[in-house]
């Protein structure tokens, strides 16, 4: 036991061959020979939400990989995510690219809770939702009927975001206040992380975040700590343009389309000394298929801002210093598993320390 | 007693400070001289705390100026100071008792603690030292001394209030504000405390800035009273006669509900 | 469909402009001695919270010549140490020796090597929490502020709870310091039996905090005071006992379990140094394998040799 943790080189390649041999399925078929590899490509295919989640929090998109990495992780998400994250770290960086236009973005699916019709219309797209949750004996793939598509033909050309379609009247707050100075963000990746964050650097954080922590925060602030009243403006999802200019040419080019998720919150707001009543917003943004994680988002953003519309600061979710430091799954994952590492050198100084306590309560305790 | 200075503690001149574009209070103007103690009375809402955070330079001063005599016998403008500056006068020459005392107290560390942390926040590094006046202190406050190594956590209120009293005198400050100290608390504890805050304050010469609703409190430890409405001061002058001979309208209103409640 | 591109990683891993940010930080570190310096940590192939921090400052440091040394709990052989040894190995062709005083480069989790340092060493500190003050008041914002105008008055505070209530300071490791006269720095979790070690050190000793994004310095030569009390001052850790493989005394030992009756054996947590100590009085010990020969005195050594 003791040679075990002191034992080093050896037991560190035997854990990993026997790593290895677990997830080859080599025990669970009861054969000998390992089991057929899932392909990269297959689980890219046939678990998109998942490679989606990996893209998500490993903060690359690159469904290649992010499935790729998950096989190799044994389907530990936040492994996959560990394997992502340090490859990317070493990539050059060219620059940034031109900000996505998510309104001119055709959506394979669109939602909105405030509004029954809207230009554009509701579209239900791809979703879990209204599926009746029955363990199915195998999967099939129906067909999609035809009338679907003439319906799609009667809804033809973009859908407007909806906040651009309230913004009209002004009782949104608008994209970005008046004396907005439209700055190049920080890099929450490149530089140091010190608070209080400017709200991009936020979302930046926010987007890369756990998934179940910020359903759970956001999920907290429904519940009444940190209420932000909200509804659902606008849900979408569909591939988006991706648009860089490189210096050298001084022009934008398309480099390609990612899939993406959008969520709009739209929240009640009571108004304040400088401002009238109206309705402020929470935003979303993920990559893939991830509508859970992009209304969380949107939640935690609106009750993060809590201090900019001078709103009561009392509760987790609106703590910036509190949901940052906290929502990075990898950080978080690194350090509670730490605990696993050799502590004895402290628990021996502890020990010692103790020891000597008890020594001294009892001395005094026959003194008294 | 009040003692021989040429020039005022605190320098009050139109001083006022606004949320947003509501002022707290405004065109506040008084002076406090050494040894002084001034009560501002007035309902909630009047902008007495208002002032009170202002003076304390818990909230900027949006207008007008405060101006504060520091040890050296300079006459400074506070809105000039900076962070560190006025850091160290909370540290070494203001105190502040707050209405609630775990606002002002670490409720998990001990009294001892509680009363050796500003000695030690200003550089006191004998700890035998630092407890032999915590002990003095909290004697003098009338907490037992086998109490000092409890924490406020497990006190009454009263006793939470003189433990904060004494965390706030223990390192000699000149002037000592004090927000609603004695609300909150049964009615004979705060007479007691009123008791032993009007005799501390005697002994050592502060000057004093007491908040409160109660004009009884007024009444019992201060010399002059400001009072305060809707942000504005109403009226000010000597305790007595304020309480005995208000001129204002307002005031004279204060007074008969305290003597028909 | 286009075929995939291949995985490849930088030599050293880190790339340069990476390398050049925690330079930049650790010279800043170095200029300002105790000050913890932000940094944009970069993800690297560990998880964070295991030495993240320590291996950015030694790939940002080491180079063709050095000769890395990795501990962990004082040992060379325990399995975080070998992993990052063996990942410098791998990424950065890096040389490594188990011996403290041949080594130019040593990365360190929770000890300082028994072995006194000498001028042009480094030791890479990995550090969990950086900040002193954080279980005292967790928030960055009121920390940095703390550091920024000296007041370390709730430092004390917490020592002297720790005499009224138990006679002293009950602080055993990670026991805050003053150093160079100024900022109250957090040694990582070291032993307080190593502390005196980092005063006046003619190494530079550099720390890396990863998951936490700080990076802090002492320079060669630099006051590094415990903090205490003038009546109460600092007391380091100290065992009665030598060590029962090499001998040694005042040395830092690991309590090895020997039984369930409530044995034990005391042997040094410094590895390199035990080892040595053992060959020059006639033991016959290699303890770096894991595979240790004791002298025959039947302390129920039996179970533990492999």
């Amino acid at each position: 036991m003791y040679v075990a943790v002191k034992g080093g080189e050896k037991a560190i390649a035997n854990a990993h061959a026997l790593l290895a041999q677990r997830g080859s399925g080599q025990e669970d078929s009861g054969e000998s020979a390992a089991q057929e590899r899932i392909a990269s490509r297959q689980l890219r295919g046939q678990m998109g939400v998942l490679v989606s989640r990996v893209m998500n929090e490993g903060s690359l998109y690159d469904p290649n990989l992010a499935a790729k990495a998950l096989l190799q992780a044994q389907g530990d998400v936040l492994e996959a995510v560990t394997l992502l994250r340090s490859y990317r770290t070493t990539l050059p960086r060219f620059g940034a690219t031109v900000a996505l236009d998510t309104g001119a973005l055709p959506p394979e699916r669109r939602i909105s809770a405030t509004f029954k019709d809207l230009p554009g219309g509701q579209q239900l797209g791809a979703t879990f939702d209204y599926t009746h949750r029955l363990l199915a004996e195998r999967l099939q793939v129906s067909e999609i009927p035809k009338d679907t598509e003439e319906e799609d033909d009667a809804a033809p050309g973009t859908m407007p975001r909806i906040t651009d379609l309230l913004g009209h009247g002004s009782l949104v707050e608008p994209d970005h206040p008046e004396d907005w100075a439209d700055e190049d963000p920080g890099d929450l990746t490149r530089e140091p992380t010190t608070f209080p964050m400017t709200r991009p650097e936020r979302l930046q954080a926010l987007a890369r975040g756990d998934e179940g922590f910020l359903l759970s925060l956001g999920y907290s602030t429904q519940r009444g700590f940190g209420n932000t009243h909200p509804f659902a403006g606008e849900v979408r999802v569909g591939e988006v343009e991706v648009l860089f200019e490189p210096a050298e040419i001084g022009y934008e080019v398309p480099i390609g389309r990612i899939e993406i998720t959008e969520c709009q919150m739209v929240n009640q707001f009571v108004g304040s000394a400088e401002k009238p009543p109206q309705f402020t917003r929470g935003y979303g943004l993920s990559f893939g298929r991830a509508e859970r994680k992009a209304m969380s988002m949107a939640l935690v953003d609106r009750a993060l801002r809590s201090e900019e519309f001078g709103e009561r600061r009392i509760s987790p979710a609106q703590d910036e210093e509190f949901v940052i430091s906290h929502a990075d799954n990898v950080q978080a994952a690194g350090f509670v598993e730490h605990l696993k590492l050799p502590h004895y050198v402290d628990f021996q100084a502890e020990l010692v320390l103790l020891r000597q306590l008890n020594a001294e309560f009892e001395g005094s305790e026959d003194a008294g | 007693m009040i003692a021989e200075s040429a020039s005022p503690l605190l320098s009050v001149s139109g001083a006022g400070h606004h949320y947003g574009n509501r002022f707290g209070c405004r065109g506040v103007s008084f002076d406090l001289w050494p040894g002084e103690v001034l009560a501002v009375v007035g309902e909630s809402g009047s902008g007495k705390s208002t002032l009170l955070g202002m003076l304390s330079q818990r909230l900027n001063i949006d207008e007008g100026s405060v101006h504060y005599q520091t040890a050296e016998g300079q006459m400074t403008d506070l809105a000039t100071l900076s962070e560190p500056e006025v850091r160290r006068l909370w540290r070494t020459e203001w105190g502040f008792v707050h209405q609630n005392a775990a606002e002002g107290l670490r409720m998990h560390v001990s009294a001892g603690g509680n009363v050796g942390e500003p000695l030690m926040a200003n550089g006191a590094r004998h700890y035998g030292k630092i407890r032999a006046r915590a002990a003095d202190w909290l004697q003098r406050v009338e907490i037992l001394a086998d109490r000092i190594d409890e924490t406020p956590a497990t006190f009454s209120g009263g006793m939470r209030q003189r433990v904060q009293i004494a965390r706030n005198l223990v390192f000699g400050p000149r002037l000592v504000f004090m927000d609603e100290p004695t609300s909150g608390l049964d009615v004979s504890v705060q007479a007691k405390l009123l008791d032993l805050i009007r005799s501390l304050v005697a002994d050592l010469g502060l000057a004093v800035v007491v908040v409160t609703h109660d004009l009884a409190v007024a009444r019992l430890i201060s010399h002059r009273t400001l009072v305060m409405q809707g942000g504005q001061v109403v009226e000010q002058g000597l305790t007595d006669r304020v309480l005995d001979d208000p001129q204002a309208a307002y005031t004279q209103l204060l007074v008969s509900s305290i003597l028909k409640g | 469909m286009l075929a995939e591109p291949r995985i490849v990683y930088n030599e050293g891993y880190l790339d340069e402009q990476t390398k050049r940010v925690v330079r930049r930080a650790l010279l800043k570190g170095i200029a300002i001695p105790g000050f913890q310096v932000p940094f944009a940590s970069r993800e690297v192939p560990m998880p964070r919270g295991w030495g993240t921090g320590g291996v950015q400052v030694t790939a940002s440091v080491i180079g063709p010549d050095d000769l890395l040394k990795v501990i962990d709990q004082g040992a060379d052989d325990t399995t975080n140490a070998v992993s990052i040894r063996q990942f410098f190995e791998r990424v950065a062709g890096s040389e490594s020796t188990t011996r403290t005083d041949e080594a130019t480069v040593i990365q360190t989790r929770h000890r300082i090597p028994e072995t006194p340092l000498a001028e042009g060493q480094i030791l890479v500190y990995q550090v969990p929490i950086p900040e002193p003050l954080r279980f005292l008041e967790p928030r960055e914002t009121e920390t940095r502020r703390l550091h920024a105008l000296e007041e370390y008055g709730l430092m004390y505070v917490k020592l002297f709870e720790d005499i009224s209530r138990y006679g002293h300071i009950a602080k055993t490791y990670d026991y805050p310091v003053m150093v160079n006269g100024r900022y109250v720095m957090a040694p990582s979790p070291v032993p307080s039996f190593d502390n005196p070690k980092m005063h006046m050190n003619p190494a530079l000793q550099l720390f890396g905090a990863g998951r936490e994004k700080r990076i802090y310095a002492v320079p060669p030569y630099t006051s590094v005071e415990s903090l205490g009390f003038e009546d109460f001052p600092f007391e380091p850790q100290q065992f009665d006992q030598p060590c029962q493989i090499c001998g040694s005394s005042g040395v830092y030992l690991d309590e090895v379990v020997t039984d369930d009756a409530g044995g034990a054996m005391y042997v040094c947590s410094d590895t390199d140094h035990c080892t040595r100590a053992a060959s020059a009085v006639g033991f016959r010990a290699s303890r770096t394998r894991g595979e240790w020969d004791f002298p025959a005195t039947g302390t129920g050594t039996e179970g533990a040799v492999q």
